[in-house]
């Protein structure tokens, strides 16, 4: 995973994505950057892609060889035979069935040689795209729906699929026809070629006007596919909550109405075409005519023969033979393109927190965080840190208590380099996190959120995602530290149990257990649990406390709990409101004093039995 | 992670699939033969335009020559011209019948997707990924759609010209004529082959690219675990398998296109090479006459064309054909939570709820796509359950707290109240009515629930929390009211206020703040039975304190289930249940079971030595 070159001039990104009444520049400015992705995934097949090429231009002329072959046979080799001399026939029969063989084969070759090309573009632009959201920093992700995202992947690489299905390389078999049909047209009668050069006016003006038309109906297009997809994972994804609070019917008509609006588009674009393409076919038609016309008075005036008006009039017809495919290709194009603009435009947005140009390497950090000077705000949004000074040497654990949105989560946040600071530093042993590899800082630093996702794999599986190389015994010695060990061993296939879809048959409590094993497995240097243990019952939470101790003993720890039972075994306490520090001290030193922390200390042992 | 392989199902014929789609395209139907119709006749004017063409000039346009003036010429101009304006009239008639089937039916069988899976139970749902069901919506439908508007009406043009040019081919030289056709029987007897091998593949395709949109879709839902834990590059590996597996399978399925393509083109041409040699026999020995030869060749020449685009038009069908497969393996799953024949009304609700002898266990059959391919699944086993002979009853207006250990079932207990599964065994009724006796409407109208993982739609404050109030009401006042009891006040602090965008579309909130929401949601709801599974969990101690306050006032005509965890949360309740081993072992006040039940002082006292939670390992197992 590459880190994203350097634009010159700012970058459109995603922003605007919605909007599919673009202004010229603007228009023009996504439609490059579109072409340019293209480009540079098939840039590297190149080889491929001229092959391909070469066989379609061959099984061409094989085909048109068979129609020439049986005019020989009946103009030569049918008199031959007559008069006893065979051999005509046989050769000329004997050709067509190799030209029958290799038409055949080039096809049958062309068909697989193009599909590599085809999987392979959607190959490059699949991990593109997946490297790149990975890549994004969680401030994207946070505004950039998953559904987006999800679309991106699938419908928009659908059309581009559909593209590369059409055939590129058809496209080029049939320019290649109508090139030469127009050259004999040429070499045979200026005139008629001119006649041909005159319509080619027509098909310019109306393909000028498709592709205005099409290329904002297929803007339009991507955005409502991508709106319906928004829409199925989020109600696919609450379907609890929809289905407790009866919300079936409202998300019917909202459903039913971006499926309208995706429709009608659709319905409008497939009319577009249906312009389109009638309107090319009518100008060879009419074209056919002027030039019979045309010819016709020729003919009439002695300056034409009859013949050549004949074979005029068959090729300019058969110039307009690939016209219909060549209208499929163009409009297949556009859809393509109205995707690869919103692709390009994910693939340009440069994360905000960054992997440094030349990263300070820190292999064995020992634990020892600075916050100097400190300011933070989400995007354009007030200032949630104002300024924060804080010293926390290497193996302190340390408890944040607050009330909600004091600021704790964007403490933790920050030194997990989830975001980066807007003014001031965050280091670790002494190196500002925006300078060190991100290898080094995320086996340095590990968060555990409240939110303890598992994704579909076993629990073995997800545990080990804190280390992939990590043996058998290992995970099981994380999930006994916790004390998940027990309950993992009593699912249907312990280890191997299939967590499904979002951990569906394992417990809340049960999940953020699992999550906490992948945090003793991660062994890092610095822990910060957000909320960790918020879904645990209190033997699990004693449970956990009693691992807890043992794998803080040497590290560093941030830890943010409601529950001050979790607060017990801090060696010092941060009391945090407005995002300031507002006391600091051991535990026994704060409840011994009249501070928050006393007050919230006495009101938690009230509520204890 | 990344989910199990798809493997493909049962296969069912063609005819069974079309059958099913029938009553779908029904209505499509007159347009979709017209569009077929035109299509035909748009291919029959491009046939016929050469053959006009030299008529038109050798005699209308010479017999202008002959006589002299320039009638003729015009005459053949307006024949051409009128017959090329046929032609492209007939292709845009073709195209605006075809618009309508095309994409009416795929929106009508997506919506009827949209609402089948609203409708299906929660259990289904935790089955089957996201992205096998997004596919099904968005890329199956669009191939269906695809197929409708393009493939079946060429399919049908080009299989009629194939067997009309057959026809007029044996008529013209009944040897080379019945050669031609014997030579299409390896043909039929590659079809057959090439159908069952490329519907396999399709189906492997399709499915493949289920799975990659799932993992793509937990990839950003799980966004922060792989960022906290730096395993974008592991997730980046994983996923780059995944597609380079299906780039494979989407060569293989182009390399069996490939042979089948060669196979026919191939095919038909020899057998017109071997003819050429065969006819000018049949001409030498005067069986034939050169006239007939010529015109059998031409037709040929008219039949070739559609032969060649038949392995396209076919695999393109296939395609569809396995895509509406798998649509309606969704559709057709059969709902077991459903709405009675004869539903009953609570008349005057009052909200008294009895579990009696409920067991409950989780289907895992897993969706049959999902099914690995050596399948030992043991269907016969006796499946663990979850539940075994629940008895509670909850008093009118009570607030019953359900206290147990992690995974003792409090979570699935409370699902069971609005029916988000159904017991297996045993009943459930509110009011003394069995649940399964009201319509899911009805239920959830009574009974309202706030999960702990707060799900936030991406829509404003106020349509978050009045998502499942009754209408006609007086919105603001019950908002105020919901918000203030779930003490998030804080809303009015966001940039517009109650009508901030939230969810994933909007801002973004703590955990805490979601949890508030959605108990506002759940009080919001006015419900008769408020189900509440440690809705508290995330708020810190001095909040919890004044939601808790606020909620004991809000409760006291509510009945209410309430999952806890912790003394504080006990504390809103009357009296407390405690869920051990599947059962209900002890119901009474906290103070009461704090000292009568040895289980309820091991879960709920933190005051307990240390020495006791040694056997936590031991009781869990």
């Amino acid at each position: 995973m590459k880190g994203v070159p350097a634009t010159p001039s700012v970058p459109l990104g995603v922003q605007d994505e919605e909007n599919s009444q673009l202004d010229r520049v603007h228009s023009k400015a996504v439609r490059r950057r579109s072409l340019r992705l293209l480009g540079s995934t098939l840039a590297p097949l190149r080889a491929t892609f001229v092959g391909t090429v070469v066989l379609v231009v061959i099984a061409q002329a094989t085909r048109v060889l068979g129609p020439a072959l049986i005019a020989l046979a009946v103009d030569t080799a049918l008199p031959q035979a007559q008069a006893g001399n065979w051999g005509p026939a046989i050769w000329i029969s004997g050709g067509y069935v190799l030209a029958a063989i290799v038409a055949g084969a080039t096809t049958a070759a062309f068909i697989r040689l193009a599909a590599r090309v085809s999987q392979t573009v959607l190959l490059d632009l699949r991990q593109r795209v997946f490297g790149q959201t990975q890549r994004l920093s969680l401030e994207f992700h946070e505004s950039y729906t998953s559904g987006r995202i999800i679309s991106r992947q699938t419908s928009d690489l659908e059309a581009l699929r559909e593209l590369l299905d059409s055939g590129v390389t058809s496209l080029a078999s049939g320019f290649l026809y109508m090139v030469f049909t127009a050259v004999s047209l040429f070499v045979l009668d200026v005139q008629a070629g001119l006649v041909l050069l005159v319509a080619a006016i027509p098909v310019w003006l109306i393909t000028r006007w498709f592709q205005k038309r099409s290329q904002v109906l297929y803007r339009i297009s991507r955005v409502a596919s991508a709106r319906l997809i928004v829409n199925f994972v989020e109600n696919m994804t609450g379907i609890r909550a929809v289905q407790a609070f009866r919300r079936e019917d409202a998300n019917n008509a909202r459903y039913g109405a971006l499926t309208e609006d995706y429709r009608a588009n659709t319905a409008r674009t497939m009319g577009l075409n249906g312009i389109y393409d009638p309107a090319l076919q009518l100008t060879g038609n009419v074209t056919v005519a002027v030039a019979l016309a045309f010819g016709g008075f020729r003919v009439l005036d002695g300056s034409l023969e009859v013949g050549v008006l004949i074979a005029t009039l068959l090729y300019t017809k058969r110039f307009f033979q690939p016209v219909q495919q060549m209208a499929m290709f163009y409009n297949s194009f556009q859809s393509a393109a109205a995707a690869l603009e919103k692709i390009s435009g994910l693939l340009e947005e440069i994360p905000t927190v960054r992997q440094a140009a030349d990263p300070v390497p820190l292999p064995n950090a020992k634990g020892a965080l600075r916050f100097s000077d400190v300011e933070f705000g989400y995007g354009a949004g007030k200032v949630v840190l104002p300024n924060l000074d804080l010293d926390i040497p290497a193996g302190q654990t340390i408890a944040l208590v607050g009330q909600t949105g004091a600021g704790k989560s964007t403490v933790a946040k920050l030194v997990a380099r989830f975001y980066d600071v807007t003014g001031g530093s965050v280091t670790l042993d002494g190196v500002d996190l925006r300078e060190l590899a991100s290898r080094d800082l995320r086996r340095a630093i590990v968060m555990v959120t409240q939110e303890a996702y598992l994704f579909s794999g076993t629990v073995r599986d997800n545990i080990a995602l804190a280390k992939p190389e990590a043996t058998d015994s290992e995970v099981e010695a994380a999930a006994r530290a916790v004390g998940a060990h027990d309950f993992i061993l009593a699912l249907p296939d312990g280890y191997d149990t299939d967590v499904n879809k979002r951990g569906g048959r394992v417990s809340a409590g049960q999940r953020q257990l699992i999550s906490f094993a992948r945090a003793f497995l991660a062994d890092p240097a610095v822990l910060i649990l957000d909320e960790a243990t918020s879904s645990l019952d209190i033997p699990g939470e004693r449970l956990v406390q009693r691992g807890l101790q043992t794998l803080l003993a040497d590290r560093t720890a941030l830890i943010i709990a409601h529950r001050l039972s979790t607060v017990a075994i801090a060696d010092r306490v941060l009391v945090m409101s407005d995002g300031r520090v507002v006391e600091d001290g051991t535990p026994e030193e704060l409840i011994a004093g009249d501070g928050r922390f006393a007050a919230l200390h006495h009101a938690w042992e009230d509520s204890l039995v | 992670m990344r989910s199990r392989p798809a493997a493909s199902s049962a296969d069912t014929p063609v005819v069974a699939t079309l059958a099913r789609l029938y009553p779908f395209v029904k209505p499509a139907l007159p347009r979709l033969i017209a569009g077929m119709i035109c299509a035909l006749g748009a291919s029959l004017c491009a046939l016929a335009i050469p053959q006009v063409l030299e008529y038109a000039v050798n005699g209308p346009l010479l017999g202008s020559v002959d006589a002299g003036d320039t009638s003729g010429v015009w005459f053949a101009v307006l024949l051409v011209l009128g017959l090329g304006i046929l032609e492209a009239g007939l292709i845009a008639a073709r195209r605006a019948f075809i618009l309508i089937p095309g994409t009416r039916v795929e929106a009508g069988l997506r919506m009827s997707l949209f609402r089948h899976l609203q409708d299906l139970p929660i259990a289904f749902h935790d089955q089957w990924p996201g992205g096998q069901l997004l596919s099904r919506s968005m890329s199956d439908l669009s191939s269906l759609r695809r197929w409708l508007s393009f493939g079946i009406v060429m399919l049908v043009v080009n299989s009629t010209t194939i067997v009309v040019g057959i026809v007029l081919m044996i008529r013209m030289a009944a040897p080379l004529g019945v050669a031609y056709l014997i030579g299409a029987l390896p043909v039929v007897f590659f079809s057959y082959r090439f159908s069952r091998r490329f519907r396999r593949i399709s189906r492997l395709s399709q499915d493949q690219a289920g799975d990659l949109a799932t993992t793509v879709e937990e990839s950003v839902h799980g966004i922060r675990v792989l960022k906290a834990y730096g395993r974008g590059r592991e997730a980046y590996r994983n996923f780059s398998s995944q597609a380079d597996e299906l780039r494979g399978t989407e060569l293989s399925k182009a390399r069996v296109l490939s042979m089948f393509s060669f196979a026919i083109m191939t095919i038909s041409e020899v057998v017109l090479g071997l003819c050429v040699f065969a006819g000018v026999w049949l001409v030498v020995d005067g069986q034939m006459t050169v006239g007939a030869l010529v015109a059998f060749f031409a037709t040929a020449g008219v039949v070739n064309g559609p032969v060649e685009r038949l392995g396209e038009l076919v695999s393109m069908s296939l395609y569809a054909k396995t895509a509406v497969d798998r649509y309606f393996e969704v559709l057709d799953t059969v709902n077991e939570v459903t709405d009675p024949a004869e539903p009953v009304r609570v008349n005057a609700p009052r909200g008294e709820v009895t579990f009696e002898g409920v067991h409950f266990h989780y289907a895992d059959a897993p969706p049959i796509d999902l099914i690995p391919a050596p399948t030992t699944v043991p269907s016969e086993a006796p499946r663990e359950e979850v539940l075994s002979g629940v008895d509670l009853h909850i008093r009118p207006g009570e607030t019953m707290a359900l206290v147990g250990l992690t995974g003792s079932g409090k979570t699935t207990m409370a699902s069971l109240v609005p029916r988000l599964f159904d017991v297996t065994a045993g009943s459930l009724r509110i009011d003394g009515v069995d649940v399964r006796d009201l319509t899911r409407r009805d239920l959830r109208t009574l009974v309202s629930i706030a999960f702990e993982d707060a799900t936030l739609f991406s829509a404003s404050v106020r349509e978050n929390v009045l998502f499942g109030a009754p209408p006609g009401q007086d919105d603001q006042r019950d908002l105020e009211r919901a918000l203030t009891v779930a003490q998030a006040l804080f809303v009015h602090d966001l940039p517009d206020g109650v009508d901030t965008l939230i969810g994933e579309e909007g801002m973004s909130l703590s955990g805490g703040q979601r949890q508030r929401l959605a108990l506002a949601r759940a009080v919001a709801a006015r419900p008769y039975v408020l189900v509440l599974d440690d809705p508290l969990s995330a708020l810190d101690v001095s909040t919890e304190e004044a939601v808790t306050e606020q909620l004991r006032a809000e409760l006291e005509r509510t009945t209410t289930l309430i999952v806890a965890h912790r003394p504080s949360t006990v504390a809103l309740a009357d009296r407390v249940a405690v869920l051990q081993d599947g059962r209900v072992t002890g119901v009474g006040t906290h103070s009461e079971l704090l000292v009568s039940h040895d289980h309820y002082r091991f879960v709920i006292s933190s005051l307990i030595e240390d020495e006791e939670s040694e056997l936590v390992g031991k009781v869990r197992s």
